[in-house]
């Protein structure tokens, strides 16, 4: 525990200072000896008659003697900035410089922070309120704390960069010197708070660099992989290739007689492969010498519960249902066969998208130390609550035993959301009686992922004389696990864009089987969904020979009411009209391009983020596409760090590229194929294309920037590639269509 | 298992005991306790692992330690001269180019490498040069644009120093 992780944890030493009747005087001191200050910290939480209340001085704001606030950052960092403009949101109505701010990372306790999980892009929109009233209650009672002194009111007094002033007197007292009083007041009740306006803004919508980059461009430890504790002896753990084999033998006894190997031996597992699956662990002094000792590991494995499923077959399953409905009607209304037979056109498509893993760069690992029948884990997880509860199902004792530290991630995508890598490690420390890091290979990392399942769309869509939409059908075959919902990831919202928005529609679904697990992937559903759906309003808009902008437009100009929703997010139609008629305009849109170039235009709605995309791309003879640049833009309310936001949103263009133009994952007989990046081609610099970022920053709470841009990528590049060569792209990635890049 | 004796960031450093083919990564990793060099595939494909070897920059996780002794390595650790920051790393956090952080110290030591060797790179050197580094976030945008940053600062202290030379 560092310094003021351990201040926040040691916040009872308040109480037991004023117990034994101790001045403030002494108090400031005592607290300066332990090389503090004081914590004021709060936490929201809702009560049970659902009102909003402070409940009890908490750990997010720390008000140091020199003038230094010590802020928390309560939720997983994977990249998406979080770690950064959380804090910025206290900041912010704090009122201080953020050059006074220093930023930790907070412990996981759910009673004083709630929820801690980095997903859903829900960080900002479920923090927004509770952080900012969480500052401005710091800021009340500061004031508060200087007008006593000062024998003036309150409402005389007002605060600047970190100070209390008071213009009459012109006296001011620095928050470090008031923090000890502050902490003495009644918490003040919500209600009476006053929030900045946007206005007054000093810190939110700047560019603030990341708290951490000072430590990643030293290299200094900060990862999971970077994680040592005494004692630790390092593993790797080895499981069937096949999902959900077990261990008939392994040859145990060579591999503990390697150089280097501490102890070699078999785990059962559980039975749930997102906690324990069975496999064999090797103990070394080192990594290497743990990744050496596999080599020499021989296992025979029993597969007779294992994955046998073969990518090609279930393709050729998909294909053979295109033609019907779907076994579960998920939405239905108007009369789509009606509409059909008496549209002046229809067209049919199939759609095709396939498995992908999320590969983040750091390979999944977890140092883990269980000892009297506890366990510590330090774990780079986007859900260390989570990881509480599986860890201690796994190991069999209560949650209450399990303490996790929250550890920054080497990219998350959605991968980190299941902590099957802290159950394995926690098992295997348990087994061997010693801390242990468990390290995965980049093999590993592929072949044990819970991947962004593929997905197939049978569309169906009519057209009146004049050209707009009348019908709408989509067959939506997906996958399932249990057998009785579609997995991780791989549903279709009943009230999916742009179904609700179309007079006749017809939603259905098929579930295959597949006993390779699926995984929340960056805008689950959205990032295949959108591809297939947003590509055959294009093929509608090409077939009515109208423009494809006008279309959307014209489709977004029903009332939000009835434009359906996304992950129970409303479709605000004017928002969706705002950012398609922006990014249209700055791509100019309908305006000549160089000679072979052309644009592509897509739209999504994911995680209440609203965002339009233009590409322009150019093939050559050899079908060779460039994507030389993406006009985005974007409304997720007012931006919180300006840097991060744009960052963010050339990412997801990035990853959006890079994934629908050349990664997937075959599999048969419930194997992987792909191993390593040289089977696996992400994006690298040279194809990465220049992207300009436009933000309306509309009047509604702020929402989550980690996923929402990626989803109209995919459409907005096969759009352009239909609109420079006549050729549609159904199937991805697109070295599947005959084209690369 | 042999005995290395290898020059990590201007220091002699012994490591007893060591298996033969340990490749210069995991040793620094988890013997010389710098775990600033990170791991990503262990093939040469994704370049986080990227030091250097007399000034070139090469994949740790690819090359024995048993073949360096003698020879210059230098860390992400090693590339500040003492509290100054090396222009990249200063870039680097200037136009926040890190979202989760893990390839840029490979990113970094790739670009300073290129930086040595072509001290203003124009966008297609740059792509060439960087091509090996991959970034799963896809900072790709901000990692060349600070590298133009840093080549400019590099360019501009060069100047300064002529300057001082001179007077």
């Amino acid at each position: 525990m560092n310094d003021a992780a351990k201040m926040f944890a040691d916040m009872a030493s308040r109480s037991a200072v004023e117990e034994k009747g101790l001045s403030r005087r002494s108090f400031i001191k005592l607290s300066s000896v332990a090389g503090g200050g004081l914590v004021l910290g709060f936490h929201l939480t809702v009560n049970a008659t659902g009102k909003k209340e402070i409940t009890t001085l908490n750990a997010y704001v720390q008000v140091r003697p020199d003038n230094v606030m010590v802020i928390a950052a309560k939720n997983p960092e994977a990249g998406q900035g979080v770690k950064t403009s959380l804090p910025m949101i206290v900041a912010e109505e704090l009122d201080v410089d953020w050059a006074q701010v220093e930023v930790v990372q907070s412990d996981i306790d759910e009673s004083r922070y709630g929820m801690q999980i980095a997903g859903g892009s829900w960080s900002i929109p479920m923090n927004w309120m509770p952080l900012r009233q969480a500052g401005a209650t710091a800021r009340a009672m500061l004031l508060q704390a200087a007008a006593q002194e000062w024998g003036v009111t309150a409402s005389s007094c007002r605060t600047e960069a970190g100070s209390v002033l008071h213009p009459q007197s012109g006296r001011s007292f620095r928050y470090g010197e008031l923090a000890a009083a502050a902490a003495e007041l009644d918490v003040p009740n919500v209600e009476s708070l006053v929030l900045k306006k946007p206005s007054e803004y000093k810190i939110l919508g700047r560019r603030i660099t990341g708290v951490d980059n000072q430590a990643i461009v030293t290299g200094e430890p900060l990862f999971g992989i970077d994680q040592s504790v005494a004692g630790m002896k390092y593993a790797i753990y080895e499981k069937c290739p096949a999902r959900g084999g077990s261990v008939k033998s392994a040859n145990l006894e060579a591999v503990k007689k390697l150089p280097g190997v501490v102890d070699a031996f078999v785990l059962k597992g559980n039975g749930d492969v997102t906690q324990l699956s069975a496999g064999v662990a090797i103990i070394a002094d080192s990594t290497w010498a743990a990744f050496s000792a596999r080599k020499t590991l021989k296992v025979e494995w029993d597969e007779t519960d294992a994955a046998d499923d073969d990518w090609n077959e279930v393709v050729a399953a998909a294909k053979a249902l295109q033609t019907q409905t779907g076994d579960k009607l998920l939405e239905t209304h108007g009369d789509v066969d009606k509409a059909l037979a008496s549209a002046t056109n229809t067209l049919e498509a199939f759609y095709t998208y396939p498995f992908v893993p999320h590969a983040p760069m750091e390979p999944q690992n977890c140092t883990a130390s269980f000892k009297d029948g506890r366990c510590e884990l330090w774990a780079p997880t986007q859900t260390p609550q989570w990881a509480l509860e599986t860890v201690a199902n796994t190991l069999g004792i209560e949650p209450e035993a399990v303490t996790v530290n929250q550890i920054r991630m080497g990219g998350g995508f959605g991968r980190r959301l299941l902590n099957d890598f802290c159950c394995e490690a926690a098992a295997i420390s348990r087994h061997a009686g010693i801390p242990i890091k468990l390290q995965w290979s980049r093999e590993d990392d592929m072949a044990f992922d819970f991947y962004r399942i593929g997905g197939f769309h049978a569309l169906k869509g009519g057209l009146d004389a004049s050209g707009r939409i009348t019908a709408w059908e989509d067959h939506f075959i997906t996958f399932t696990e249990d057998g009785e919902k579609p997995t991780r990831g791989a549903s279709l919202d009943s009230n999916e864009f742009p179904a609700p928005l179309i007079d006749n529609t017809r939603l259905s679904q098929t579930m295959k089987h597949t006993g390779i697990p699926g995984g929340w992937w960056r805008a689950p559903g959205s990032n295949g969904i959108a591809f297939a759906v947003q590509g055959f309003i294009h093929e509608l808009a090409v077939a009515a020979k109208r423009d494809h902008l006008e279309v959307l437009l014209e489709l977004m100009s029903k009332p939000t009411r009835e434009a359906g929703e996304n992950a129970g997010k409303p479709l605000d139609t004017q928002r969706a009209a705002a950012v398609i008629a922006l990014a249209a305009e700055k791509a100019g849109w309908g305006q000549s391009l160089p000679s072979g170039h052309a644009h592509g235009l897509a739209f999504h709605f994911s995680h209440a983020g609203y965002f339009a995309e233009v590409a322009q791309v150019s093939v050559d003879e050899k079908r060779k596409v460039t994507l030389h640049r993406v006009t985005v833009a974007g409304d997720v309310g007012p931006i919180i760090n300006m840097s991060g936001a744009e960052n963010q949103v050339q990412g997801s263009v990035i990853d959006g590229y890079s994934t629908m133009a050349g990664l997937a994952v075959d599999f048969s007989s419930g194997r992987i194929k792909e191993s390593n990046f040289h089977e696996y081609p992400l994006l690298r610099v040279h194809m990465a294309p220049k992207i300009d970022v436009h933000f309306v920053q509309s009047d509604h709470p702020p929402t989550g920037l980690g996923e929402p841009a990626l989803p109209p990528l995919a459409a907005a590049v096969t759009n352009a590639i239909y609109a420079a060569t006549g050729t549609r792209v159904r199937e991805l990635p697109l070295s599947k269509s005959g084209f690369t890049v | 298992m042999a005995d290395f004796k290898l020059t990590i960031n201007g220091k002699i450093q012994e490591f007893k005991d060591m298996p033969d083919d340990i490749p210069l990564l995991w040793l620094l990793r988890d013997e010389a306790g710098l775990v600033g060099t990170k791991y990503g595939c262990g093939g040469g494909y994704c370049g986080s692992c990227t030091v250097h070897l007399d000034g070139m920059a090469i994949r740790s996780c690819s090359i024995p330690a048993a073949a360096l002794e003698g020879r210059q390595i230098t860390t992400i650790e090693g590339l500040a001269n003492g509290d100054s920051l090396h222009p990249l790393q200063q870039a680097w956090i200037d136009l926040d180019v890190p979202q989760c952080g893990y390839c840029q110290a490979g990113q970094i030591m790739n670009a300073a490498a290129l930086l040595d060797s072509n001290p203003a790179p124009d966008e297609a050197a740059i792509d060439s040069a960087m091509a090996g580094n991959l970034c799963r976030c896809g900072c790709y945008i901000r990692i060349k644009d600070a590298i133009s940053q840093a080549a400019t600062a590099l360019a501009y202290n060069a100047a300064e120093t002529t300057t001082e030379l001179k007077s």
